[in-house]
């Protein structure tokens, strides 16, 4: 008996390192390997070390990019963030029917979200649902030109990382101990103050949460501008595919990655500092 | 102004089909100590929400120093709560704690400053300014929850089972030190507890609570000496309990008949025939002899030591009388009777001094 419950643990633990270790580690590395390599156009790479892709993030064209990129991403974010956090706060006060409301929230996400990216057109298209429903309620009279436009792609990135902005702020106000708001109330803050200098602080685990979830994918997510956008290489997510499909310039695409993961590793550290001292905070109500 | 900070006039209060506060009325004077007792779910804390406006009545009024507050939010009312699990901003050092309140009224800094030291000075915990409430201790906390609500200046200071998170020790401290702060800020304060001992021991005037209604209203000796019901006698302190039969009525006495027994008893003016009476004893009010003690045992019951639990200042004693009853007397050290070390299945006699009984009819139980 003790050797099979042994045998089994061994077995889990291991494959769980080995699938790690051969689907996570070792494309990383290589992607790190390949960001320091030479561009060839016959081979893909040259195996020769350089520091010349890296170079590269600083010509004007990609600067360029990163920034309209961030841009986007954040005026995404920002959306995502003021939709999701009322909504959020209504739902974890809601006493029935708040956990058909979560599922609904996660059913599109059984459907292929490239589908989904190209039902927005279809909305958006200019003789599209969206369109249709407004001339006919003579709100307009020429269809909006939507599609195809910033605006657009704002929409599908909002459309698609919603969910992962909800899900966080959810966990963290049903978390919040609505005694704390009784005493607000009690010694006299208004809903205003009450937001700010209680709900606020005490949800920023959520909120940095969110936005670690949203900011990150709506910067790589290139299939949304690819379908939604006019405009080419509106994101870095963009550029990454361009470089690897379009220009076949591996190294130069490995060294775009590399930045998005290193910017990545610094807002999970950011998050991490923020969730511990919070963490530290919320437990003290309970104890003694 | 009316000297009443507080009044309660017929407050009735559903949740659902349950009636937890059935026309509740009374007054709060200015400056006292004032204590809501009740076992659990008799709607004590559903009356300081109401006054502190969490909930709302389903019918009656509150006033707050002569002016109905019946619908206004807690915002807007100038009360301030001390919360059972003291609620402290986990994310705000005690300074900034205590300036919460003072803030929301926009206080020029420099007051909030001289307030808030002022308040943590008065608990004690003036050097702990910067501490997050994750840093204090139970008791410190409990403190810093006093002194945010009291920092207001509230006329008068809602208090929700506020020690009852805390180890018998600091509560009894708390119990010395929340009593002087009252007196020092001399406003009025409402303590709502479960706890007796607690209740008799601050207070300057007791509201019982039962089942949403109040049973009785008095200081804490009225309240433990005159329980006007079984209830109250029950719920306050041990009592002992002697179905009683009425013999005959007196010019000043009650010829009546307990286990067995004929006692002459103090006359009480509501006393009549028809009703069935109990006659209610405290357990220190009873004193047990040993056979060999007394010769005249004609106003005493006979009894066997059941139980004998030291308590280091008192003896408490369980006897089973011949009618099965069980009584429970605390014995006091004294010189006049030194001998308390009764043995189990020892035969005694039992009395209490005619007058310190009370007296109830069926009718009021």
């Amino acid at each position: 008996m003790m050797n099979s419950k042994h045998i089994l643990r061994w077995f889990s633990i291991t494959s769980v390192w080995l699938w790690l270790i051969l689907f996570a580690l070792v494309p990383a590395l290589l992607v790190i390997l390949t960001s320091f390599l030479h561009y060839d156009a016959n081979e893909l790479v040259r195996w020769q070390l350089t520091w010349h892709n890296y170079q590269r993030l600083f010509d004007a064209q990609y600067l360029l990019v990163f920034w309209r990129s961030f841009l986007l991403a954040s005026v995404c974010t920002g959306l995502c963030l003021i939709i999701a956090y009322p909504f959020a706060y209504f739902l974890a006060r809601l006493h029935q029917g708040k956990y058909l409301l979560l599922l609904l929230i996660m059913i599109p996400f059984w459907t292929s979200s490239l589908i989904r990216t190209y039902a927005i057109v279809a909305i958006l298209k200019a003789k599209g649902v969206l369109n249709t429903l407004l001339i006919y309620s003579g709100l307009i009279e020429k269809p909006l030109s939507i599609l195809y436009s910033t605006p657009a792609v704002l929409i599908g990135l909002v459309y698609s990382l919603l969910p992962f902005m909800i899900l966080p702020l959810y966990a963290s106000i049903e978390k919040l101990d609505r005694r704390l708001i009784d005493a607000a109330r009690d010694l006299g803050a208004n809903r205003i103050r009450i937001f700010w200098h209680v709900m606020l602080p005490l949800t920023l685990p959520g909120i940095m949460g969110g936005l670690l979830l949203v900011l990150l994918p709506a910067m790589s997510l290139f299939y949304i501008p690819d379908i939604l956008g006019g405009a080419r290489s509106l994101l870095i997510g963009n550029a990454i595919a361009d470089q690897f499909l379009s220009a076949h310039n591996w190294p130069v695409g490995s060294a775009v990655s590399m930045l998005l993961s290193a910017l990545m590793i610094l807002m999970l550290l950011l998050y991490f500092k923020i969730n511990k001292t919070q963490t530290l905070l919320q437990s003290d109500d309970l104890n003694l | 102004m009316s000297p009443n900070v507080v009044e309660f006039r017929h407050i009735v209060k559903q949740f659902q089909d349950h009636r937890v506060l059935n026309d509740i009325s009374f007054e709060v004077k200015a400056g006292e100590f004032l204590t809501l007792l009740g076992p659990s779910g008799c709607g004590k804390t559903t009356l300081l929400r109401i006054l502190s406006g969490f909930e709302r009545p389903d019918s009656g009024s509150v006033f707050i120093n002569g002016r109905d507050v019946t619908v206004l939010a807690p915002q807007e009312r100038h009360v301030n709560t001390v919360f059972q699990s003291y609620a402290l901003f986990p994310h705000l050092s005690v300074f900034d704690n205590v300036a919460f309140g003072l803030r929301c009224k926009r206080v020029s800094k420099v007051l909030i400053e001289q307030q808030v030291v002022n308040a943590l000075r008065m608990v004690k915990l003036e050097g702990l300014l910067q501490r997050k409430p994750h840093q204090l201790s139970g008791g410190q906390q409990q403190r810093v929850a006093v002194a945010r609500a009291a920092v207001n200046n509230p006329p008068v200071l809602l208090l929700d089972e506020p020690l009852s998170a805390l180890d018998y020790r600091l509560r009894k401290a708390m119990r010395i030190e929340l009593k002087q702060l009252q007196m020092q800020l001399g406003i009025s304060f409402i303590f709502v507890t479960h706890d007796q001992e607690e209740a008799l021991s601050m207070s300057d005037r007791l509201i019982v609570l039962h089942e949403g209604s109040v049973v009785q209203i008095g200081t804490p000796r009225e309240i433990y000496e005159e329980p006007t019901s079984l209830q109250v006698a029950q719920f306050i302190g041990e009592v002992n309990i002697f179905p009683t039969q009425l013999i005959a009525i007196g010019e000043h006495t009650l010829d009546v008949l307990i286990e067995g027994k004929q006692f002459l008893l103090k006359k009480r003016a509501s006393v009549t025939y028809k009703q069935t009476l109990y006659t209610l004893v405290r357990p220190e009010d009873i004193k047990v002899w040993a056979l060999n003690e007394v010769s005249n045992t004609d106003r005493m019951l006979r009894g066997t030591i059941e139980q004998v639990i030291y308590k280091g200042a008192t003896v408490d004693l369980i006897i089973r009388l011949a009618s099965k009853t069980r009584i429970a007397s605390t014995q006091f050290f004294n010189e006049d009777d030194e001998k308390l070390d009764f043995e189990v299945n020892e035969s005694v006699w039992l009395h209490w001094i005619p007058g310190w009984e009370v007296m109830l009819s069926s009718d009021e139980l």
